[in-house]
Parts: C-alpha cells; structure tokens; sequence
C-alpha cells in the first residue's frame, strides 16, 4: 500500500481503534462496521454510537498460511469472525494462541495491535484483534495475599 | 490536598526467550549471564506489538482501575519511551484516540532514556496540584532494543506501566514528595538513525547507575526526614538484579523490601517501564497504609525518586485489572531463530 492508503487508514482508523459500532435505541440492534441509519426501522431507527465490550465468541475461523503481500509476515495466522456479545460479526485476526488452539466457540477478548505496515516507511496501522479470553488472573490475588500473609508470620 | 495514584496497569507481552538460548547461538557462557545479570529469561514482543500497542493495554488495565474516571476528565497523556515506532508522530496521539480521551487533552512522547515515564508522573502531579487538569495519564513502555551478541541483548525486553495522577478520594496511593537528580553522564545513548544503542561500560556502574539512584534516593529521604525502615517496599530501575540489590544495601534497604517489585529475572530490563512495573508488582501486594520508596535511572542521565503511601482506596481497586505476576507466569518460549524473525534481525533481500 502506498500513500494512497493513507485516507484509508484515517477514514477507518476510530473504529478500529475502539471497536466502534452503531445501536438502533428503536430495536436494539447492534451493527458493524458502523451504519447511518438503521436498516431494519430505517426512518423510524434512533441510531448512536457505541463502543461495544469486546467481548465475543469464535463464529468461524480460518488459518492463512499463505497472506497477501502486506500480511505474509504472520503466516500461519488465524481469521476469524467474531460473535460479539451485542450482536454484531467482525472479522479479525486471532492473536496470542496457536492455530490448532482455536475452535468454533472459543471465548475471545478485544487486544489493540498493530494491524500492517504501509511499505518503505509509510504509515502504521493499529487496530482491534482477538486473543482467547484469560480469566484466571483474578484468582491469583488470593495466592498473592497468602503469600505475603506467610511472609509476615515468618518476620 | 492528597495527590497520587487513582489507578495503575501492567502489560508484558506473552513471548519469552531464555538466557541460555541467546548464549547458545552465540557461543557465551550462559551461566556467567545468567549469575552476572541476575537473569533467567527476557520477554519480546510479538510481530504485531511496539511500544504503541504495550501502552495501550497498560493504560486500559490501568483505567480500569481508575473506575470513577469520565474519558473526558483525562487532561494529559504521556508516553516516556526510547522505542517510540514513529521518530515523527507521537505515540501519545494514538493511545489517547485508542483511550477514546480525544480531542480535549494535551498530549506527549518523553524521552529520557529509562526514566521518562516517571518525570511524566512528575508532569501530571504538578498539572494536577496547580488545578490544570483533573486527571492525567503518564504510561512508560519500550520494546527496548539491543544489537545482537551484545550484552545488552539478554535484558533488552518488552512491557510497560501505566498510571493514573489525580486527587482526593480515588487516591490509592499518595505521592508524598519527589525529588529528582540529573547530570550529563556519557553511559548509555542512541544517535538518530542508528538501530541499537551503544554503552560506554565503565561508564555504566559507579558514574551513572549508582550515582544518581543512591545519591537521588538519599537526598529524597532526607528532605522528607525518613530512613529506609520508615518504607515497607523500595523499588529501583533494574537493569539486571544486581545492581538494584546493590544500591539497596548501600543504602540499608534489607533485601526483602526490594524482592516484591525486583522483576527482572523473569521479565528483563523493559527500559522505560522497567521500574514502573516493579512498582505496579508492589501496589498488586501492598496493604493500605503501607510507605514505598520508587526512584527510577534513565542513562544520560538522571533519577526520580518518589516517597509513596498507600491509602486504604487499593483494597477496592487492586483486583479490576491482572496483576504484573499475571503477565510473567503467562508465557510462551521461542528459540532464537523465531526470536530473530520477530525483532526483524533477518534482511530479507
């Protein structure tokens, strides 16, 4: 991509960013990309932005082991598309996993990463990708307490 | 008026490499690394991480701590790194779009080798306590760089802190008084254009390291009339474990008040969110009431001390985001070839 795509890269940039969409306060539907009215009410829609949570679960996915030009660097990648909580499919890279670790269902979270780089110096885009949702950091705080809890019985 | 920390996040990128496999490519001995450094293994990030994405996972985590803050009340937002992606176009600029803090606020990269993130913190406390802005953001983050075989590629790592300055209520944890320390010291620099750093050895301990981190620490404790056994915790930059131990017992810290936030073993030298981390390991333990002393080394060179007390507002906050042991424990070892694949270290034609 040359600098050509830098209109691109601005027009798409705040919704990559912060996974941006639009919700229908008329029928309560969730949309991205992001829409100006509503196609299910149309003129009857109320529409506003939304950052939605980024949250979801795997719909579909594929492994690419040969990328276009601008994305062979991370070949063997995953694609999937992504089931968010209030609706809406996007599809994404699948980072932070191997490829055979990804099945139909698998719960993902929103992480902010660089998307491509324009060649020869040109712009870097950054945007929304998915990882495999990771809850168990919350249990580590109850080891954390008890561990300091041993090291003060023993001062 | 009580200023500080409203809120703080950790971010490490999950890829490590292992001291003996550097050792192994190029023929050193691994164990006079591994003892010399004080250090196991190094974190790298992925091919689609830099300095921009660490910081924003950083200050998410470090947001969602902050709960009560509105996007919009957020006046500042700093980012101290020497890995910036872009030499032009701030980094700061997209962390804070990505934050959805935009268009109100002001905005920066800092450089100062490893301690520009702490003279942000700095920046923000006084924005803050002159009544300039409500909030301000101060984020250290590197993919730190260091040219292959060197010594400085066993340590150069990925990661970053972030920290929310505000006042009153939210307060987890009260910056008492700062103190900072500077003088111009050939140790460690960078000229634009080239791709590592270059250091100057002999430059590296006694001059630049121990100069300032012990000479900034102990002028911050006597201009606040403490000793070491007024702080429970004491944080220092940690380019590898020795040098951080080192200046502890000189300056009669014990050894386990710098443990908890002495992370450089599992995670390598992060450059500017090198201390910031430990400090962000020490908030994920510390009780409220609890006093740390946090005093930073950027080369070039200087130090930022900071007397620190934890409020009782930590209980209620500590547990919205993963804490820094979180990130260390979950890992992923690559070899060297992948490891040169990801740092961009092949030339393809």
């Amino acid at each position: 991509m040359s600098v050509s795509g830098v209109p691109r890269h601005w027009r798409s940039q705040r919704e990559r960013y912060r996974l941006l969409g639009t919700y229908c306060e008329n029928c309560g539907t969730s949309f991205f990309p992001r829409r100006k009215i509503c196609p299910k009410c149309r003129r009857k829609g109320r529409t506003r932005e939304v950052e939605f949570s980024g949250r979801g679960r795997v719909f579909s996915y594929t492994v690419i082991h040969v990328g276009s030009k601008t994305f062979d660097e991370y070949a063997p990648y995953v694609i999937g598309l992504i089931e968010l909580q209030e609706g809406p499919r996007v599809l994404s890279q699948i980072v932070d996993c191997k490829p055979e670790d990804v099945h139909i269902g698998m719960e993902v979270e929103v992480c902010f990463r660089k998307l491509f780089e324009q060649e020869d110096g040109g712009i870097i885009s950054y945007g929304f990708k998915f990882r495999p949702v990771d809850d168990s950091w919350v249990e580590y705080y109850g080891k954390l307490l008890a561990e300091k809890k041993a090291r003060t019985a023993q001062t | 008026m009580r200023v500080g920390i409203v809120g703080y996040g950790a971010y490490v990128p999950r890829l490590r490499i292992r001291v003996e496999e550097i050792a192994r490519v190029w023929g050193h001995d691994a164990n006079s690394y591994r003892e010399g450094l004080g250090i196991e293994e190094k974190s790298v990030p992925s091919l689609d991480e830099d300095t921009a994405t660490i910081a924003v996972e950083a200050a998410r985590n470090a947001m969602r701590r902050a709960r009560e803050v509105k996007p919009s009340e957020v006046g500042a937002l700093f980012v101290g790194s020497e890995s910036h992606p872009y030499v032009v176009k701030p980094t700061a600029a997209t962390v804070a779009e990505a934050l959805g803090l935009t268009p109100s606020l002001t905005a920066a990269d800092t450089e100062f080798a490893c301690k520009a993130a702490t003279t942000a913190i700095q920046a923000c406390l006084g924005m803050v306590k002159a009544g300039y802005i409500r909030y301000g953001i101060s984020i250290g983050a590197d993919t730190a760089q260091g040219a292959p075989r060197d010594a400085l590629e066993y340590t150069a790592a990925a990661g970053g802190a972030a920290y929310v300055i505000g006042a009153g209520e939210g307060v987890i944890a009260e910056v008492e008084a700062t103190y900072s320390y500077t003088q111009d010291v050939p140790d460690f620099w960078r000229r634009d254009g080239d791709s590592y750093p270059r250091h100057a050895g002999r430059f590296t301990g006694e001059p630049a390291y121990f100069e300032h981190v012990i000479n900034c620490t102990r002028i911050l404790l006597e201009k606040t009339g403490t000793t070491p056994r007024d702080y429970d915790y004491v944080v220092f930059h940690q380019p590898n474990s020795k040098f951080p131990l080192k200046a502890a017992r000189e300056l009669g810290f014990e050894d386990k008040k710098l443990h908890p936030g002495l992370l450089v073993n599992r995670l390598g030298n992060t450059y500017s969110g090198s201390s910031l981390l430990g400090l962000a390991a020490v908030l994920d333990v510390a009780s409220p009431g609890e006093r740390i002393l946090l005093t930073s080394y950027g080369s070039g060179a200087g130090s930022d001390s900071f007397s620190i007390r934890v409020t009782a507002a930590i209980d209620s906050k500590r547990k919205l985001a993963p804490p820094v042991i979180y990130y260390l424990d979950k890992r992923e070892y690559i070899d060297y070839s992948t490891y040169a694949r990801y740092r961009r270290l092949f030339k393809e034609r």
